[in-house]
């Protein structure tokens, strides 16, 4: 077993960085992998809570993310700076992580064998 | 003019740019629009928000709802920014003797 990291940086809905990224999330998942998901800059934008698409008529992946639990995906991380500088707080969020600071996102980093950034 | 930006603050420059290169017309005459990605610069405690009520002494600053409802931050948006629909989409762009989109 690999320790696969999945670093996202972009925003939800204004490309679909973060969409194909769920998707090979699970997949790997599937492949019975130690996987952890990051979330750091704009990516944080990913979970926050209330996204409602139906006004520009995209599909609503973000309860997706409360779905992860039941695929054993449960390393969820959120880098504490970059949730600051949007304002943004633990409660925004519709799924419980783990928040760090950057010197611990970077010791995290070091320790994987796959790093796959989106 | 009416400068349509799309991109987030916080990943590029093009609000930045936008609010720099604006000219600071007559009373009514400028307008910003954010949209897509760019709404965020509109919500509370975002790094950027500071710069865009600077800017609303020079001219008007408008979101779109669809955009604000999808990201789930039409709760959050700053004192001063003008939330409208698709229809107000169009009426500001008819308003206006022209507009900019900055990708």
């Amino acid at each position: 077993m690999k320790k696969f990291m999945f670093v996202n940086r972009k925003a939800p809905h204004g490309t679909v960085y973060a969409l194909e990224a769920l998707e090979v999330v699970l997949i790997t998942a599937a492949f019975d992998q130690d996987v952890s998901l990051v979330f750091v800059d704009d990516g944080v934008y990913q979970l926050k809570k209330q996204q409602l698409t139906k006004g520009i008529e995209t599909k609503n992946f973000s309860p997706t993310y409360r779905a992860l639990d039941g695929y054993d995906v449960e390393k969820l991380y959120v880098e504490r700076e970059s949730m600051q500088a949007r304002g943004l707080s633990e409660d925004d969020l519709l799924v419980d992580v783990t928040v760090l600071g950057a010197a611990e996102m970077a010791a995290l980093m070091r320790e994987q064998d796959v790093v796959l950034s989106f | 003019m009416l400068n349509i930006v799309n991109k987030s603050p916080l990943e590029r420059n093009t609000l930045d740019s936008c609010l720099r290169l604006m000219t600071a017309g007559g009373a009514g005459e400028d307008a910003v629009l954010l949209i897509e990605d760019a709404v965020y610069a509109a919500t509370r405690g975002n790094a950027a928000a500071a710069k865009l009520t600077e800017a609303m002494g020079r001219c008007k600053v408008y979101a779109l709802m669809p955009d604000l409802e999808a990201r789930g931050v039409a709760d959050r948006v700053i004192d001063g920014v003008h939330a409208v629909d698709y229809g107000g989409f169009v009426d500001l762009v008819a308003a206006h003797p022209n507009n900019q989109s900055w990708l």
